[in-house]
């Protein structure tokens, strides 16, 4: 029972990981209904702009939200520039979009920096959280950013002018631009949230898993596991999705022995798969109801 | 779905016959050109030299991995980011049969075929309910798995682990049949061709079928292709089956072209270079299966096929001195090669979404009207 127990904190700790992309994964959802594959990439250039920023000599709590500024006006640029003139194409040329951005990234990230593995340092410190031997500093500090982000975001879309006009735009594009709601520039806003919320995301996991142009194919692909399992229309879903695709990982590890330790992407898959086939709404998301 | 618009341009005139369609012709321009180029491929090993014949070999079995896969996409509309997967199956299972079980290395192909296909209809399953980008997505997550469940410990002593397969150990080459006395790498390219040949035409006889006409429905209007009586699981699964099929039999032919396989060859980026071809050899439009082998073939070398561009235009226009030396622009060049492909992507979603097929399908329209 100990031996779980332990397994279930150290998984939140690693789920908080794939959290934070589920939440950037969900956030393009709402705004633009396709899942976007490059997200995990944009997201390592945001580390990298990060970390390029601590190189010459800012300190982390300016290099931190100076990123995520960069991050939100680069989302912003990218919606305007490459998907506003297709945003009436099929799914497949979005996906090919999507596939050349992540392309595009990842050979840009290696030109600009190289690919050799960087360190980040973390600004919660090393070390045991409370003489915890589960839990680190970092994780510990993780954890509440993401919940925090979560509290941030939920406040922003109930309460704010700009989070309603963002939600009734997703939700019904035509009405609300009779009721004279730009829905373009939401559309580009959401990029920009979206991007900033990857970028930390990505500036969190880089203290854990290093930095390198390679890191987040497979962390995306636990993102978007946590992403479908919360349900694809609702943050607080993917949030709790990343934290319990992160405790699956760490119990299959645990009890399937050398088998489980193998096949942490194949779990991903199967997990994705499993969601889709029982309950393909996810856990907290709305069902997705086709009018014919 | 929003893929109807230009996927019924893509197929609209030969995919629709009404009962009192005139019979085809013999001889058209569609069959003219299709002679012209296999009589161009026949010809090949006879003018070229060895490694020529080999980049041959290996468009040709792109080809058919383009072709397996526009059947899933341009034919029923459903979408693979996956496709790696059963390309590595079909692979796996040439090399696995050759190896430990000693089968003729011809025989395997058909199998390899077969095995895919249950892989691909067994997916299916699940696939069955997903549209668009979560089908996308569950198929994103296979290729992203697979090297992983390759090189599983416990599947070992078959797989080999991460080291993979060497093929014909013996031999060293591919054995030819019949005791014919011709090269090894020209005989694997005549195979290559046959099998391409009789997949394609097998291929457009699927599309031309009853069952293709049922699937393109499907494509087109899910929901009243229901309501005329056409099941959409059964006909869903059997495209994503032969889809699987096709591309499995491109993956043994990659095996036995290759003599190796290795888990690392089948990556997600391996999946993304089949698409890539398919929609530069035009989504739905079978033909441009041999263009996209083209681009797949080359795409990965983009880099180097820029800088020979640069190069040329710098010699032309007089300011060849101006570049930094040769050799250290091509690095520069290789080092950026994922941005040059990510925006050659890009223009070709925005200038030609429907491929070289579409393209195509413009200027002979466009002669037309000159003509006329």
């Amino acid at each position: 029972m100990e031996l779980f127990l332990h397994q279930v904190v150290s998984g939140i700790s690693t789920g908080a990981i794939y959290a934070c992309m589920a939440l950037s994964v969900v956030m393009i959802y709402q705004a633009i209904h396709h899942l976007n594959f490059a997200q995990g990439e944009m997201a390592m250039f945001s580390t990298y702009i990060a970390w390029q920023l601590m190189a010459w000599g800012l300190l982390w709590w300016l290099a931190f939200p100076l990123a995520v500024i960069i991050s939100f006006f680069g989302g912003f640029a990218i919606e305007r520039a490459v998907f506003k003139p297709i945003h009436n194409a099929p799914v497949l040329s979005h996906i090919v979009v999507f596939i050349a951005l992540f392309s595009i990234f990842n050979s840009m990230a290696g030109f600009i920096w190289d690919f050799t593995i960087k360190s980040v340092a973390s600004p919660f410190g090393e070390g045991p959280f409370m003489g915890s031997t589960l839990l680190g500093k970092h994780q510990a500090g993780m954890i509440v950013v993401t919940v925090l982000m979560l509290v941030v975001l939920w406040a922003f879309f109930q309460f704010t002018r700009v989070g309603l006009a963002m939600r009734a735009a997703a939700v019904n594009p035509e009405s609300a631009r009779l009721v004279g709601i730009r829905v373009e520039t939401m559309t580009a806003l959401g990029w920009g949230m979206a991007s900033a919320i990857g970028a930390v995301a990505g500036i969190l996991i880089a203290p854990v898993v290093f930095l390198e142009p390679n890191m987040m194919l497979s962390i995306l692909l636990y993102g978007f596991a946590g992403a479908v399992l919360g349900g694809l229309t609702s943050p607080l879903g993917a949030v709790i999705g990343g934290f319990l695709v992160g405790i699956v990982e760490n119990l299959a590890g645990t009890y399937l022995g050398d088998i489980g330790a193998e096949l942490k992407l194949s779990i991903a898959l199967a997990l994705i798969i499993i969601v889709l086939v029982v309950k393909p709404e996810g856990l907290l998301g709305r069902k997705i109801v086709q009018r014919v | 779905m929003d893929t109807v618009e230009t996927n019924t341009q893509a197929s609209g005139p030969t995919a629709y016959q009404p009962a009192y369609a005139p019979k085809a012709k013999l001889v058209s321009l569609g069959n003219v050109v299709t002679l012209l180029v296999l009589a161009v491929l026949i010809a090949i090993p006879m003018f070229s030299k060895s490694f020529f014949v080999f980049q041959m070999t290996q468009l040709l079995v792109f080809a058919t991995a383009v072709l397996g896969l526009n059947l899933l996409t341009g034919i029923n509309g459903q979408f693979s980011l996956g496709h790696s997967a059963f390309y590595a199956i079909g692979a796996y299972t040439c090399a696995i049969l050759v190896e430990l079980g000693g089968v003729n290395y011809m025989l395997t192909i058909p199998i390899a075929g077969v095995v895919a296909f249950v892989f691909g209809f067994l997916f299916a399953f699940p696939a069955l309910r997903l549209e668009g980008v979560y089908l996308a997505l569950a198929t994103f997550a296979l290729a992203v798995a697979t090297p992983q469940l390759l090189k599983l410990h416990a599947l070992e002593n078959w797989t080999g682990g991460v080291q993979g397969i060497v093929m014909f150990q013996e031999t060293f080459d591919v054995p030819v049949p019949f005791g014919m006395s011709m090269d090894p790498g020209t005989w694997t390219f005549y195979l290559t061709l046959i099998v391409f040949s009789i997949v394609y035409v097998l291929a457009l006889a699927l599309v031309k079928s009853r069952t293709g006409r049922a699937m393109m429905a499907i494509r087109d209007n899910p929901i009243a292709a229901r309501s005329m009586g056409i099941s959409l699981p059964y006909y869903k699964a059997t495209a994503f089956g032969v889809s699987a099929l096709v591309t499995g039999i491109a993956g043994a032919l990659n095996a036995i072209v290759i003599k190796f396989v290795a888990p690392d060859s089948f990556t997600f980026i391996f999946a993304v270079l089949i698409l890539v071809g398919m929609v530069i050899g035009g989504v739905g439009w079978l033909q441009g299966c041999l263009i996209g082998g083209l681009a797949m073939l080359y795409f990965p070398n983009i880099a180097e096929v820029f800088d020979d561009i640069v190069l040329w235009f710098a010699n032309i226009a007089g300011f060849a001195d101006a570049l930094p030396s040769s050799n250290e622009m091509q690095q520069q060049f290789i080092r950026l090669s994922g941005v040059i492909y990510g925006v050659i992507l890009i223009l070709i979603i925005y200038l030609a979404p429907s491929g070289a097929g579409g393209l195509l399908r413009a200027i002979v329209g466009r002669v037309k009207r000159l003509v006329s």
